[in-house]
């Protein structure tokens, strides 16, 4: 029997603007399991990112159920969340969202300090190394190119050892073979480490590398498929 | 690593910006350590100043300005008389220890301070005078030759002002007279050192006030006999009888009007200082919505957030604490200068003390401002929700 960590039993999500509502995620089933590699794909404004916010305990659903790691977070406020967060999800997000004053080591540290974990400086670097920066440890975010900057943010998302990591169009700003350089370490992560991701791209030519595709428009799953293309 | 190590990495973002407001802080923070420094070391000058006046009590005429700063501020006038008879009658007190008559004169000498024109206050004194004041020593010369030589003996700052030295004769052109110096008295750190001194009978005789006094100085064997002694004198008619104690609080007084308005100067800075931090922290943590998000998403609390920028405006306050006390301690000559030259009247000494209490005090509540500062910038930080900080400018 495969674990399922996260369940989402027709969750939505409606914002108000300007006194009108509307629904970014409507009335959506779903279940992730331990080691999937998934990739949200959709048109702008079909709801990914909304969804992987969701999914990733960083916003409330409106209504349904939403069932994460045997916790019924759909009351739970940001307080109890982040406990969730913190040492169960790794986040990586387009625009690399990096510390600018703390070098690439500290950065990966961070999530560590928050979390109370034992700041284990090995454990960092070992993870900058795995994600080919070993040699630029000490260096600020503004001295790396933006595949290096997306390296060091998924070494961040790493470190507590998470159990799914959420990544929101990793690739979004970069170039073609960074980017397709980014997806192999996510690649990688998932086959020798069972980790399970979760990720959202327009890139197709990416998101059909993923083992299962999720088809998203106006918030509603259109189709999912599992993926001919992962190798 | 520590919140303290990100905090402190933050504020080495904006460098001027961050230069800036801990400017803000230490120069509020140097005028209030400076005030305050001033504060206590005026009023232990002045007490000082008035010890060292060597007589408990003084017996002038009823109406009479009694010490250098009133009769500076009244310009010079303003002198009433009594007659040397007072003094006869007095001196045969049993209590006194000491006594010394003394004729105060003014002259307005349009050439004094760089032509702005000042006042000189003449003192006649008699010999009685060292007695009383047994600390006075001679720089050069000696005392004056007789009762009624016209010389004069000249305090150590009016010596210095005026570049004179024993020898030189002195033209006091409004009573077409010369007086010739023969002693220069060493810094007793009183106004005394402003003084010109001639001998009693000179002053009575050049400025045409024979028999006349302006007030007698006296010393007592014993200061507890001080209310019956004033008592005893209150018969006396035309006289009114001061006793130091009374001078110091009418001085204090005098000051402490300014002081409000000092205090108030030193309150705004203080509060410009605190809207100047509060204003960068919060510019600050508005720039950085999107960070603060991504730090809330990998796991960082409510309150850790707030701990990072509580204290980022903490270090700001306590640098600028820091740095205000040094501007303090540093500009505690300039301060000292300013004042003299805005007083009409300054006591000799220390004008300006800082204590280490002062200063320690004065970091204490710097320290305190920036958590007060704090307050608000950290709860806006702390309260945004992960996802909207991080999707903020999307």
């Amino acid at each position: 029997m495969v674990n399922i960590l996260i369940k989402a039993d027709r969750i939505s999500k409606i914002y108000t603007l300007f006194a009108e509502e509307i629904k970014a995620i409507k009335d959506l089933d779903l279940e992730i399991r331990q080691g999937e590699f998934i990739a949200i794909m959709g048109p702008s404004g079909s709801g990914k990112t909304t969804l992987l916010d969701i999914l990733g305990c960083l916003d409330k659903v409106s209504t349904g159920k939403l069932n994460v790691l045997d916790h019924d977070v759909s009351a739970f406020k940001e307080s109890s969340l982040v406990k969730i967060r913190r040492v169960n999800m790794g986040f990586v997000f387009q625009e690399f969202l990096l510390i600018p004053t703390l070098t690439a080591l500290e950065n990966v540290v961070l999530p560590l300090l928050f979390s109370g974990l034992p700041q284990e400086h090995s454990k960092a670097v070992s993870l900058l190394e795995r994600v080919g920066l070993g040699h630029r440890i000490n260096h600020l975010p503004r001295e790396l190119s933006g595949g290096e900057r997306q390296r060091v943010a998924i070494a961040r998302a790493l470190v507590t050892t998470p159990k799914i990591l959420f990544a929101d169009e990793p690739t979004g700003n970069l170039d073609t073979k960074s980017g397709q350089q980014i997806f192999d370490i996510f690649k990688e992560l998932n086959q020798k480490d069972d980790l399970t991701i979760v990720l959202t791209t327009h890139n197709y030519k990416l998101g059909l590398q993923a083992r299962r595709i999720m088809f998203l428009k106006d918030g509603c799953i259109v189709s999912r498929e599992e993926s001919s293309l992962f190798v | 690593m520590k919140i303290l190590t990100v905090a402190f990495k933050n504020l080495q973002r904006k460098k001027i910006r961050t230069f800036l407001t801990i400017g803000g802080v230490a120069i509020a923070v140097a005028v209030l350590v400076s005030l305050m420094g001033f504060d206590t070391g005026y009023q232990k000058s002045l007490t000082n100043d008035i010890d060292k006046m060597g007589y408990q009590v003084l017996v002038t005429a009823k109406g009479c300005p009694y010490e250098a700063a009133t009769l500076m501020l009244k310009g010079g006038g303003g002198l009433r008389y009594m007659e040397q008879s007072v003094f006869d009658k007095i001196a045969k007190d049993p209590r006194i220890e000491r006594i010394s008559p003394q004729l105060a004169a003014t002259e307005f000498d349009k050439d004094r301070q760089n032509g702005q024109g000042g006042i000189i206050l003449y003192m006649g004194v008699s010999n009685s005078y060292l007695e009383l004041k047994p600390w006075s020593k001679f720089k050069s010369g000696q005392w004056f030759s007789s009762d009624d030589a016209d010389e004069v003996i000249i305090g150590y700052e009016a010596a210095e002002l005026e570049q004179r030295v024993a020898g030189d004769q002195i033209f006091i052109p409004n009573l077409n007279k010369v007086l010739k110096v023969v002693g220069i008295f060493e810094r007793t750190g009183t106004q005394d050192d402003g003084i010109m001194f001639i001998p009693l009978a000179t002053a009575q005789r050049i400025f045409d006030l024979p028999g006349k006094l302006t007030g007698i100085g006296i010393k007592l064997k014993d200061i507890g006999s001080l209310g019956d002694f004033e008592e005893s004198l209150y018969n006396e008619p035309g006289i009114q009888v001061i006793s130091m104690a009374q001078v110091k609080g009418t001085i204090f007084n005098l000051v402490s009007s300014s002081k409000v308005m000092t205090n108030s100067v030193a309150i705004i800075a203080i509060l410009i200082a605190v809207i100047g931090v509060v204003n960068t922290i919060l510019m600050s943590v508005f720039e950085r919505t999107k960070e603060i998000g991504v730090m809330k998403a990998i796991g960082a609390s409510r309150l850790d957030i707030f701990h990072i920028i509580w204290l980022e405006t903490t270090l700001i306050c306590v640098l600028g604490g820091f740095f205000g006390e040094i501007i303090a301690i540093l500009g505690t000559s300039l301060v000292e200068h300013i004042i003299r030259q805005t007083l009409p009247y300054a006591p000799a000494g220390k004008l300006v003390i800082i204590t280490p209490v002062l200063l320690l005090g004065s970091f204490l509540g710097a320290v305190i401002m920036g958590l007060i500062a704090g307050i608000y910038p950290a709860f806006r930080a702390s309260s945004m929700r992960p996802v909207e900080a991080i999707r903020s400018g999307d």
